[in-house]
C-alpha cells in the first residue's frame, strides 16, 4: 500500500485555545453511535458550538472568517481522555489535516498519525504568535514543515517538535503500519508458537 | 540482567521492529466492543482483509445495551444497528462473542476477567481507554483506537514504541473507610491527569499486596485518568488464586505448569525503572473529585479549591473554568454538596465486592427523597453472584434501582442520563463536562461507599461519619 509522504501541511489556521481538551469535548459521546466514521465532521466540538436547541454558540470554528481552516492550534494536554478513534476522525473529517498544540495525550497522538494527521508540539508563545497572525488575518497562510521541524507564517518562524518515529512515519509515507504490519504475518506465527497461552 | 514485568512481556511478544523504530507487538488476547469495532471491521473489509487469529478476539457488547430493557429490537434504532453490527461481524470472521443470550454478557474489563480470559504474562489490546484494568493480573494492556483494532484483526499484531515504567509503591494499610479507588484518586491527584504520559506504571507495595483482584482492577483501570496508557501489578498468589477454575484458565495437568511460568513474569528484585514513586498508605483519605478532570480531587475533609490558592496561571485558569462548569462555591467544604443522583456500577466499580461492601452499610438504610439511584452490575455474572447472596434485595429496599449488566450512566450512551445540570455522585472514572449524557451534567468521583453516603444524606458526605465506619 503506497501512502502518501506527508512532509508539509499547509493551509489557515484556527485557534481553539484551552487545556485539557478532551475527547468527550471533541466528540461528545452519543455521536459515537454509528458504525462508519462518515460523518463525524459535523459534531466536532459539538456540545461547545451548539446550544441544547442547536443555534450556534460563540466559537472559533463557528465564525465565517475561519471555515476552511485545516490547522488547529490548542493547548496542552489536547486530546486527553478516551482512546476511540472518533475524536480524531472528527476532526479529520470536519476538514484539519493537522494539529499544533503544546503536548498531546498519548492515544490521542498515535491514532492521529496513522490517519496521517500529523500533531506538532509548539511552546505555548510560539502557539500564540501563531494564533495571532491568524487573528490578524484568517486568510493567512500557515506552513508546517516536518522536514525542518518549523512552521512558517507571514514571515516568521516558529521551532515545533515532533516524535522522531511518528516524524519518520509521516515523512517517508509510512504512518499507517497496516502494510507492514501483514508483511510480518511469517513472523507472527513464530513468535505467536513460542507462547505457551497461543500455542493452545 | 533483572527485568521488570514491561520488559519481559514486551521482549516475549515482540515480533520485530519496523522501518519507523516502532515495534511489531503481538497482541496475545484482543477484546472488543460495539462502539469501536464497526469500523474497524468496515476497513478490514475495504482492504480485503480476514481476521488473522480469530479464536484471540472475544467480543461483548456493553456501551449501548439498556439496562432496563431486555428485547430486542432496542427503543434507539442506532443502539440496535451496533448491536446487529457486532453479531454479524462476530458471525461472519468466527469470534466468540458473549451477548446477551449466553449469560455471559458485561463491561468487556470485567468479562475478560471473569472468563480467566486475562492472564499474567499476557498482551491484550481493546478498543477502549480502560484496558489498562487487565494489568492488574501482570499481563500488559493497552487501550487503542480503531485503526488498530483493525490492525489487530488482520494481523495479531501493532505497531508501539516501548514505554517508560514508573513504579509506584504504596505501603501500609489503608485507614477505615478508605478504598482502592481512593488510591487511585488520590494517585492521579498527586502525579497529575498527564503525569503518566509515555509511562507504564506498576502498582506495588505491602498495600497491594494485600488487595484483593478486584482492588487491583480498580486501581489499574484508572492508569489512564493519570496519563498512562498501561498499569499492571505484578502476578501472585491472589491472581492465582482469583484465575483458578475460570472457564478460559488452565485446566488439570496444564495448571501447574501456567502457574510457574505466569511467575516468571514478575519484575526481578533489582529491575530498572524510569522513575519510583513512593506513597503511604496512611496519608490516603476518602476522595471526590470537584472539577471536570480526575486529578481535580480532594480528601472528603477539604475545601472546594479557590482560584486564589492556584500554584500557576494554567491551575488557575483550570479551577476557574471547572467551578463555573461544576456550579460549586470556591473554598467552601466540599462536604454538604447537594446531589440528584448516585450512581453505582461501571468497570471501575462494578463488580461483586463493590455491592458486597455498599450493601454492608446500606443495608436498613434508605436513600434520601427526591435522589435517583441507580445499582448497575458490571456483568450478567455480577448481577447473579449479587442476586444470590441477595444484595440486589438490599439495594432495592434502601431505593436503588438494580439494573442489568452495562455501562450505564459511566458515559450514558444508552438511555441512562443525567438530565440537565444534575449533579451525580458517581463510582465511575470520568468527571469530564458532558459526560454523564447532559451537556451540564455534573460528576463527583468517589468510592462506592461513598456513593452510598451521598444517597442516604442527599448530599456529598462522609461515609466514615455516615455509617460509623471503624474498620476496613
Ligand atoms: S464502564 Fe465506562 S469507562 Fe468502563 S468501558 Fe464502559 S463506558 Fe468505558
Amino acid at each position: 500500500m503506497a501512502l502518501a509522504k506527508i512532509t508539509s501541511v499547509f493551509g489557515r489556521a484556527v485557534n481553539v485555545p484551552g487545556n485539557d481538551i478532551d475527547t468527550d469535548r471533541i466528540i461528545p459521546a452519543r455521536f459515537m453511535k454509528c458504525v462508519t466514521f462518515d460523518g463525524l465532521g459535523e459534531f466536532l466540538f459539538y456540545d461547545v458550538r451548539k446550544q441544547l436547541d442547536g443555534t450556534e454558540k460563540s466559537h472559533p470554528l463557528n465564525e465565517p472568517r475561519f471555515k476552511g481552516a485545516t490547522i488547529l492550534l490548542s493547548g496542552a494536554n489536547f486530546g486527553c481522555g478516551s482512546s476511540r478513534e472518533h475524536a480524531p476522525q472528527a476532526i479529520a473529517k470536519y476538514g484539519f489535516k493537522a494539529v499544533i498544540a503544546e503536548n498531546f495525550a498519548e492515544i490521542f497522538f498515535g491514532n492521529s498519525t496513522t490517519l496521517g494527521m500529523p500533531c506538532v508540539t509548539a511552546s505555548r508563545e510560539d502557539i500564540a504568535k501563531i494564533s495571532a497572525f491568524t487573528e490578524a488575518d484568517p486568510q493567512g497562510e500557515v506552513a508546517i514543515d516536518l522536514v525542518k521541524l518549523e512552521v512558517r507564517f507571514g514571515g516568521q518562524t516558529v521551532k515545533i517538535a515532533q516524535r522522531e518515529s511518528a516524524r519518520n512515519a509521516l515523512v517517508n509515507g509510512r504512518w499507517d503500519a497496516i502494510g507492514e504490519l501483514i508483511d510480518g504475518l511469517p513472523a507472527v506465527k513464530i513468535t505467536a508458537g513460542k507462547l505457551p497461552y497461543l500455542a493452545a | 540482567m533483572p527485568k521488570n514485568l514491561f520488559q519481559k512481556v514486551w521482549d516475549d511478544h515482540t515480533v520485530r521492529q519496523l522501518a519507523n523504530g516502532q515495534t511489531q507487538l503481538l497482541i496475545g488476547t484482543h477484546l472488543i466492543h460495539e462502539v469501536t469495532s464497526p469500523q474497524a471491521f468496515g476497513m478490514l473489509r475495504d482492504l480485503g482483509l480476514k481476521v488473522a487469529f480469530p479464536h484471540r478476539t472475544f467480543a461483548t457488547v456493553d456501551h449501548i445495551v439498556p439496562t432496563d430493557q431486555f428485547i430486542e429490537p432496542y427503543a434507539d434504532p442506532l443502539a440496535q444497528a451496533m448491536m446487529d453490527e457486532l453479531r454479524k461481524n462476530c458471525a461472519q470472521f468466527g469470534i466468540t462473542f458473549f451477548d446477551r443470550a449466553t449469560g455471559k454478557q458485561g463491561i468487556v474489563h470485567i468479562v475478560g476477567p471473569e472468563q480467566g480470559i486475562t492472564q499474567p504474562g499476557t498482551t491484550i489490546a481493546c478498543g477502549d481507554s480502560h484496558t489498562s484494568t487487565h494489568g492488574a493480573f501482570g499481563a500488559i494492556a493497552f487501550g487503542i483506537g480503531t485503526s488498530q483494532v483493525r490492525d489487530v484483526l488482520a494481523t495479531q499484531t501493532m505497531a508501539l514504541g516501548e514505554l517508560k515504567v514508573r513504579r509506584i509503591e504504596v505501603n501500609g494499610k489503608l485507614p477505615p473507610g478508605v478504598y482502592a479507588k481512593d488510591v487511585i484518586l488520590h494517585i492521579i491527584r498527586m502525579l497529575g491527569v498527564n503525569g503518566g504520559t509515555g509511562f507504564a506504571y506498576e502498582y506495588a507495595g505491602s498495600t497491594f499486596d494485600g488487595f484483593s483482584m478486584e482492588e487491583r482492577m480498580t486501581v489499574c483501570n484508572m492508569s489512564i485518568e493519570g496519563g498512562a496508557r498501561v498499569g499492571y501489578v505484578n502476578p501472585d498468589e491472589t491472581t492465582f488464586a482469583y484465575l483458578k477454575g475460570r472457564p478460559y484458565a488452565p485446566k488439570a495437568a496444564n495448571w501447574d505448569t501456567a502457574v510457574s511460568h505466569w511467575k516468571s513474569f514478575a519484575s526481578d528484585p533489582g529491575a530498572p525503572y524510569d522513575d519510583v514513586v513512593k506513597i503511604n498508605a496512611a496519608d490516603i483519605a476518602p476522595s471526590v473529585t470537584w472539577g471536570i478532570n480526575p486529578g481535580q480531587g480532594i480528601s472528603i475533609s477539604e475545601n472546594i479549591p479557590s482560584p486564589e490558592t492556584a500554584t500557576s496561571a494554567d491551575d488557575k485558569a483550570g479551577i476557574i473554568e471547572a467551578l463555573a462548569y461544576m456550579k460549586l462555591p470556591a473554598g467552601a467544604p466540599i462536604k454538604g454538596t447537594k446531589i440528584n443522583v448516585a450512581f453505582l456500577g461501571s468497570c471501575t466499580n462494578g463488580r461483586l465486592s463493590d455491592f458486597q461492601e455498599v450493601a454492608k452499610y446500606i443495608k436498613g438504610r434508605k436513600v434520601a427523597p427526591g435522589i435517583k439511584a441507580i445499582a448497575v452490575p458490571g456483568s450478567q455474572i455480577v448481577a447473579l453472584q449479587c442476586e444470590k447472596l441477595g444484595l440486589d434485595k438490599i439495594l432495592s429496599e434502601a431505593g436503588f434501582e438494580w439494573r442489568a449488566a452495562g455501562c450505564s450512566m459511566c458515559l450514558a450512551m444508552n438511555p441512562d442520563k443525567l438530565i440537565g445540570d444534575q449533579l451525580c455522585a458517581s463510582s465511575s472514572n470520568r468527571n469530564f463536562k458532558g459526560r454523564q449524557g447532559s451537556t451540564t451534567g455534573r460528576t463527583i468521583l468517589m468510592s462506592p461507599v461513598m456513593v452510598a453516603a451521598a444517597a442516604v444524606m442527599g448530599q456529598i458526605a462522609d461515609a466514615r461519619e455516615v455509617f460509623s465506619v471503624t474498620q476496613n
